[in-house]
């Protein structure tokens, strides 16, 4: 089943009187499961394409389909409830609260969501995704007490705490040095294999993108090519994929 | 239960950094001080006053004498004598909203006790209704003198506290004589202290005696003579008394010593300084002057159109100017503690539009996790009010604390006012909701993208 399809999906920033497109007619289809690489040389427009993806904007043109739901008709409070509920981020920059404890930055989202966990729940649930994450005894260090490795696991175990079916990264690994990189891109492959979550991330690293079991690559705000990874496949690609 | 948790997070954000958190809240502390302070103390003054007032007797009216004018020139009031003890009855009669009158005459002279003597501020012939009219009934010791005491002139007083003192050494005088220009008057009674009142009269230092003896045992005239110089000037040693008499002559003969002890007052003539009234309540004050006019007016033969040969005067007027005034001082000083309140607010939507532009990432963090723009809002929000309670509980603290302190220090009277506390709590919310509503606003306002981008 598709999870996300975008036909025709354009973007152009207005700067004064002169238009600026960035995307210019993206079409693609996402199924369930997938873990999915994309990739491109600085100011291809991945940001700009995944920001749409994860519903923060809003596309010029075209038709975004999300779990049988057209996106870019719904109002502003309509995709903050989404994007709490099906969607997880994770950011180049962490994006952690300073000084508030991991437990504390994990349980954060649970509190716009619309099934109200008391206190102790939410803990408890940010105690878990912690867990996962190998942080269970880093609950109440504060964000400066983590290495950036740490820090992007409390920001990935933020993304997940509401369970959403989707992961998008954008340049997930931008911050982190090589070993660490590895292991925050072993923790995806084994969401996506073990939590069948499809995560879908930004990277100009082709080893990064040796991981995914699909690279998307962008140019001037176009797909180039969309085709698995040429070296390290990873074993797990869905039957079916492309 | 929402609500609670945004409170708690802000409170957690704001324990983040507690001298800033200070700092900004510093101006609701002092206003929320200030006005705790200036409640406290003007409901204190307030209070005082009020009991001021009691202490004059409540909805006391006074009648008295108009002025007599002789081409032209006034004397003043109280120059003629006009009113007459059956004027007193008649209004107790026929005026239904006066609750009780009193009629008085007045001297002024010396007292004298044993080898001790004192001249007190008044010498009040009136009758027992007097101590209803001023709320002054219960007596500190003995009893009050009677109807039939007045009736028959009997040498007999009550005395205020002031002549206790000075007379008595405090001891107890009921049972004692004192003279009052060489008549002896025995002491029935003592009155409860009163104090001074609002003029700095001192309301204790009184003699109350039935006005049949003060009138015709001790003046024997009216007030415009009833004064220390010269009613006892008026005896023959001073020659000059011949010259410029003060004695009023008689209108009929006069009657020797023995005839006035055993016959002692032709009634009918008898003129009173003032009558002292009583209305039911000080809403029906302005009813009970209306009829007291009607009834003089109707007993005094005057004819319509012709000014009134006596006056009404109610306290109310002057209670009512003196707690104007207090309120006018107290409300003055509510303003400027206001305007602090107001300087205070705008310290915290300066450190609040800070805290949202420093915080930018953070609110692109939660929009992009899900936080609606109206959660945001709500977040700065209830960080803007929990930040104003925090300093309008520590405002009360310290006002409280500051009006007990210039209890203790000045001996101003002050009074812990339940309402100015609940006042002072929604005031400093309300700042919080009004100046923390625009930089919250703008918080919700933001875009996520380049909320997430911003450096
Ligand atoms: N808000 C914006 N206004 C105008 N131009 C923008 C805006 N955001 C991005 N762009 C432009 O869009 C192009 C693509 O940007 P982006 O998607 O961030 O590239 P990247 O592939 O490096 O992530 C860039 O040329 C950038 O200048
Ligand atoms: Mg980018």
């Amino acid at each position: 089943m598709e999870l996300i399809t975008l036909r025709g999906i354009e973007k152009t920033y207005q700067m004064g009187d002169i238009a600026v497109p960035v995307l210019k007619g993206i079409s693609l289809a996402i199924r369930q499961g997938e873990l999915v690489a994309l990739t491109g040389s600085s100011g291809s427009g991945k940001s700009t394409l995944m920001n749409i993806l994860g519903c923060l904007d809003r596309p010029t043109a075209g038709e975004y389909w999300l779990d049988g739901q057209e996106i870019s008709t719904l109002s502003a409070d309509e995709r903050a409830l989404l994007r709490n509920r099906k969607l997880g981020f994770v950011f180049q920059s962490f994006n952690l609260l300073a000084r508030t404890s991991a437990i504390e930055n994990v349980a954060m989202p649970l509190s716009y969501g619309a099934g109200h966990l008391s206190e102790r729940e939410a803990r408890e649930r940010a105690a878990e995704m912690l867990t996962r994450v190998g942080l269970a005894d880093r609950l109440d260090h504060h964000p400066a007490q983590l290495s950036g490795g740490q820090q992007q696991r409390v920001a990935i175990a933020r993304a997940l705490i509401n369970r959403p079916p989707v992961l998008f990264a954008d340049e997930p690994t931008g911050n982190l040095d090589s070993k660490t990189s590895e292991e925050v891109l072993q923790m995806f492959e084994r969401l996506n294999t073990e939590d069948r979550i499809t995560i879908i991330m930004v990277t100009h690293d082709p080893k990064v993108a040796g991981h995914a079991n699909r690279v998307i690559r962008m140019q001037d705000g176009v797909i180039l090519d969309d085709a698995p990874p040429t070296a390290g496949a990873n074993p797990n690609t869905p039957a079916g994929a492309p | 239960m929402m609500l609670y948790t945004t409170a708690r997070t802000a409170f957690r954000t704001l324990r983040r950094n507690p001298m800033r958190a200070m700092l900004t809240t510093l101006g609701i502390v002092i206003g929320v001080g200030a006005v705790i302070a200036m409640m406290e103390i003007g409901a204190g003054a307030s209070a005082a006053l009020k009991k001021t007032i009691a202490s004059m007797g409540a909805n006391v009216l006074v009648v008295r004498p108009g002025t007599a004018s002789s081409g032209g020139v006034s004397f003043g009031a109280g120059s003629t004598t006009t009113l007459t003890p059956e004027d007193c009855q008649a209004i107790l009669r026929e005026c239904p909203a006066v609750r009780n009158a009193a009629p008085m005459v007045r001297a002024r002279t010396q007292v004298v006790y044993g080898n001790r003597n004192w001249v007190p501020n008044a010498i009040y012939g009136t009758t027992p209704a007097y101590l209803d009219v001023q709320d002054w009934s219960i007596l500190a010791e003995g009893e009050p003198f009677s109807d039939r005491d007045v009736l028959n002139g009997n040498r007999v007083c009550i005395l205020g506290q002031s002549l206790v003192r000075e007379l008595f050494d405090n001891e107890s005088p009921v049972g004692k004589e004192i003279r009052i220009k060489n008549i002896a008057f025995r002491v029935i009674g003592v009155l409860t202290p009163k104090g001074a009142n609002m003029m700095g009269f001192d309301q204790d230092d009184v003699i109350l005696a039935p006005w049949t003896t003060i009138k015709y045992r001790v003046t024997g005239a009216t007030l415009s003579t009833a004064n220390q110089s010269t009613a006892t000037a008026s005896d023959s040693v001073n020659t000059l008394s011949n010259l410029y008499p003060a004695v009023k002559r008689g209108l009929y003969p006069e009657q020797s010593s023995v005839q006035q002890a055993d016959n002692p007052m032709p009634v009918r003539f008898a003129n009173i300084d003032q009558i002292m009234l009583a209305a039911n309540s000080s809403a029906e004050i302005p009813l009970a002057v209306e009829q007291i006019t009607g009834v003089l007016r109707e007993r005094h033969r005057i004819r319509a159109g012709e000014p009134d040969d006596f006056n009404v005067r109610d306290m109310a007027e002057l209670t009512r100017t003196l707690s104007t005034t207090t309120k006018l001082m107290t409300n003055l000083l509510l303003a400027v503690a206001m305007i602090s309140l107001v300087v205070g607010g705008v310290g915290i939507m300066n450190i609040m539009l800070v805290s949202v532009t420093e915080r930018t990432r953070e609110i692109g963090l939660r929009m992009a996790v899900g936080a609606r723009g109206k959660d945001i809002l709500r977040q700065f929000l209830v960080e803007a009010v929990v930040l104003c309670l925090t300093g309008g509980a520590m405002g009360i603290v310290i006002g409280h604390g500051g009006s007990l302190l210039v209890q203790a220090l000045l001996k101003w009277p002050v009074e812990t006012s339940p309402a100015a506390i609940a006042t002072a709590v929604l005031v400093s919310a309300g700042v919080g909701i009004i100046f923390g509503f625009y930089p919250a606003w703008k918080a919700s306002r933001l875009d996520p993208i380049e909320a997430l981008r911003y450096e």
